[in-house]
């Protein structure tokens, strides 16, 4: 392996070069710094990371150099550079949210998340901006100034976990951790041209996510290939007793659906010593007419409007053409309830935030603002100076819905609409549809300041919303180019079956090569 | 339904967040303008429907309701902004609600 070509590795070729003692921690390290430098990750110029400790991270990556001399086990992320959304607690770096309320507020505790990236010999380099509270779809709402996508700096990198997008664009880090609510991670990877995978509710421990909306919160995991968002989510995934709505339900490796097979019914002898690295994971053989032989995409209408951009309906009728050649039959479907939720999901999310944010008062956490004219002033100014406009507007938005005289018409209505855009996932995944394929998004990064309309903006999310509001994986791969910017495409699958979404997606980022990026 | 300028002020008290005039005109329209585009919910009969208010499967686990040591890095001291003899210092609640009051 050669360090030089760092921003071309991936996480799996970096791991087993540590492993093998081919490649050294602190060489990584460094070169996962210099390229940040190199790129112009800084403040005043892509403004992908809020916190970096370079120093640290080398100390971290020297003690691993010692652990690998030794012979000890240093996991299947031995040496990966990763890079963390800033709501994410992590212990040693600042935890912001993208916020002026939390200030450089540290975590006196890490999120289970991280400590197992860390545990399977994971090196986390930076925490990365995102919209405030994870408020938004184009990082433009961080306290902290929009982040750029580095395929155009003029441009958007999406969001809200637009700076781990961008680190993984750049170059920085072959894996980023981000989180979900509404299509966070999916619509920037797609925007960034890189995979972002949002896993079923429950699979990936909240403890130390920083609560927007609780019951559609995820952590995901963006990667430079497929292989790097399956590594990164096994590695993540399974029970946490730390968090309560998390599922116990076993983790594949996710890596061995890139052989093109069913899940593996039973363990094959072998798999432990996969899940740690001791034992390679089978290279996987090139696409053919066989590769999803069996497995039935279903295309829904209500995903390919007729106003949807020419070009992105040409880049997703190539990626079905694809899907047919390797064996899969592509059925019409339709998930009817699907264009409701944009609105469902603008009731249902600010409710929640409005909750959830009532933590961030000045007395608890970060700033206080006390002009000293009584507590409710305090409150008052704290929360008014430390939040900024988009997270004050949902607030107001959730406080309203959940008010008298109104709880009926918005949030109980909303509840109501969840349950039937849930039904239509459930309907076509138990009529034999094994993988749903849509546009991430309807159009690709637009100019930063281009869109001022609060709700224009929020009609970013209306391909990937409905995942999170049926609680279903689904997975953001690049499908293309369009005006030179690219183009995502995404796979949703049952609850719990990210194996078939990662087979899916392998098979399709294999057939389409370099394509997929042109 | 449109929002008036008394509920945007309203529910911005209850949020605890202070909004100026200027700002309570402009969220005015830009929420009037949001929760016209929720109108759309109303025209869907939901009267059969369940309400969904988490995706988990199979309902919330309990644990034993045992008591661990708090799972955090460092003393109490490293993080918390002010403490004397254990406790946590946070404003004065009582003074706070009523300025006038004198800090005995």
């Amino acid at each position: 392996m050669n360090v030089e070509n760092f921003a071309t590795l991936g996480a799996a070729a970096i791991a087993s070069s540590v492993r093998a003692g081919q490649a050294s921690p602190s060489e990584i390290v460094r070169a996962s710094f210099d390229r940040a430098r190199e790129i112009g990750a800084g403040k005043d110029e892509l403004n992908i990371f809020l916190h970096a400790d370079r120093e640290a991270s080398e100390e971290e990556a020297h003690s691993m150099e010692k652990r690998v001399e030794s012979a000890a086990d240093v996991g299947v992320l031995a040496g990966v550079p990763i890079a963390i959304k800033d709501n994410i607690a992590s212990l040693g770096l600042p935890t912001t949210c993208g916020s002026r309320i939390l200030g450089d507020y540290v975590s006196p505790f890490e999120a289970t998340a991280i400590t197992r990236l860390r545990a399977n010999g994971a090196i986390i380099v930076a925490k990365t901006n995102m919209d405030e509270f994870a408020m938004g779809s184009s990082t433009e709402n961080s306290a902290f100034g929009p982040t750029r996508n580095p395929h155009d700096i003029r441009c958007v990198p999406g969001g809200s976990s637009g700076g781990s997008a961008a680190a993984v664009a750049a170059g920085i880090t072959p894996i980023a951790l981000g989180s979900e609510t509404g299509g966070s991670v999916r619509q920037p990877a797609a925007f960034c041209g890189v995979v972002g995978v949002k896993p079923t509710y429950g699979r990936v421990s909240r403890y130390g996510l920083v609560a927007f909306a609780s019951s559609l919160d995820q952590i995901g995991v963006v990667g430079r290939t497929v292989d790097d968002a399956a590594l990164g989510l096994e590695s993540i995934a399974g029970f946490d007793r730390m968090d309560s709505t998390s599922s116990d339900a076993d983790v594949p490796i996710y890596r061995l659906s890139a052989l093109g097979k069913p899940a593996p019914e039973a363990r094959a002898p072998d798999t432990d010593a996969m899940r740690i690295g001791r034992s390679p994971v089978p290279q996987p053989p090139p696409p053919s007419s066989k590769t999803l032989e069996g497995i039935v995409i279903g295309k829904p209408k209500e995903y390919f409007p007729d106003s949807l951009d020419a070009s992105i309906r040409d880049l997703c009728e190539r990626a079905l053409d694809r899907f047919r050649s390797m064996g899969a039959t592509v059925r019409d479907i339709s998930l009817p309830r699907s264009p409701l939720a944009i609105p469902v999901y603008y009731i249902l999310a600010p409710a929640e935030a409005s909750s959830n944010l009532a933590r961030f008062d000045g007395v608890r956490y970060g700033l206080r603002i006390d002009n000293g004219k009584g507590l409710k002033a305090m409150y008052e100014a704290t929360r008014s100076q430390g939040f900024g406009p988009e997270v004050t507007r949902r607030i107001l938005l959730g406080t309203y819905v959940l008010s008298a005289g109104y709880y009926d018409a918005y949030y109980k209505k909303a509840q109501a609409v969840r349950t039937l855009i849930a039904d239509d996932f459930r309907a076509v995944f138990t009529s034999g549809v094994n993988a749903i394929f849509t546009p991430t998004t309807p159009t690709p990064a637009f100019p930063v300041g281009a869109i001022s309309d609060p709700y224009e903006m929020y009609l970013n999310d209306i391909f990937t919303v409905t995942a999170n509001l049926a609680g279903v994986p689904a997975i953001s791969v690049p499908i293309g180019r369009m005006r030179r910017l690219p183009v995502g495409g995404q796979i949703i699958t049952a609850h719990f079956d990210e194996y078939t979404m990662f087979r899916v997606a392998y098979a399709l980022e294999a057939s389409l090569g370099k394509e997929a990026h042109q | 339904m449109a929002v008036s300028r008394e509920d945007v002020l309203h529910i911005a008290d209850l949020a605890r967040l202070g909004v100026d005039a200027a700002r309570a005109d402009a969220l005015t329209k830009e929420l009037s303008a949001i929760l016209e585009h929720m109108e759309v919910l109303s025209q869907v009969d939901t009267t059969q429907v369940a309400l969904t208010a988490g995706v988990g499967s199979g309902g919330t686990p309990l644990r034993p309701d045992e008591r661990e040591a708090p799972m955090m890095e460092g003393t109490l001291e490293s993080f918390a902004p002010s403490m004397r003899d254990g406790f946590f210092i946070v404003p004065r609640l009582a003074t706070h609600e009523d300025p006038t009051e004198s800090s005995a």
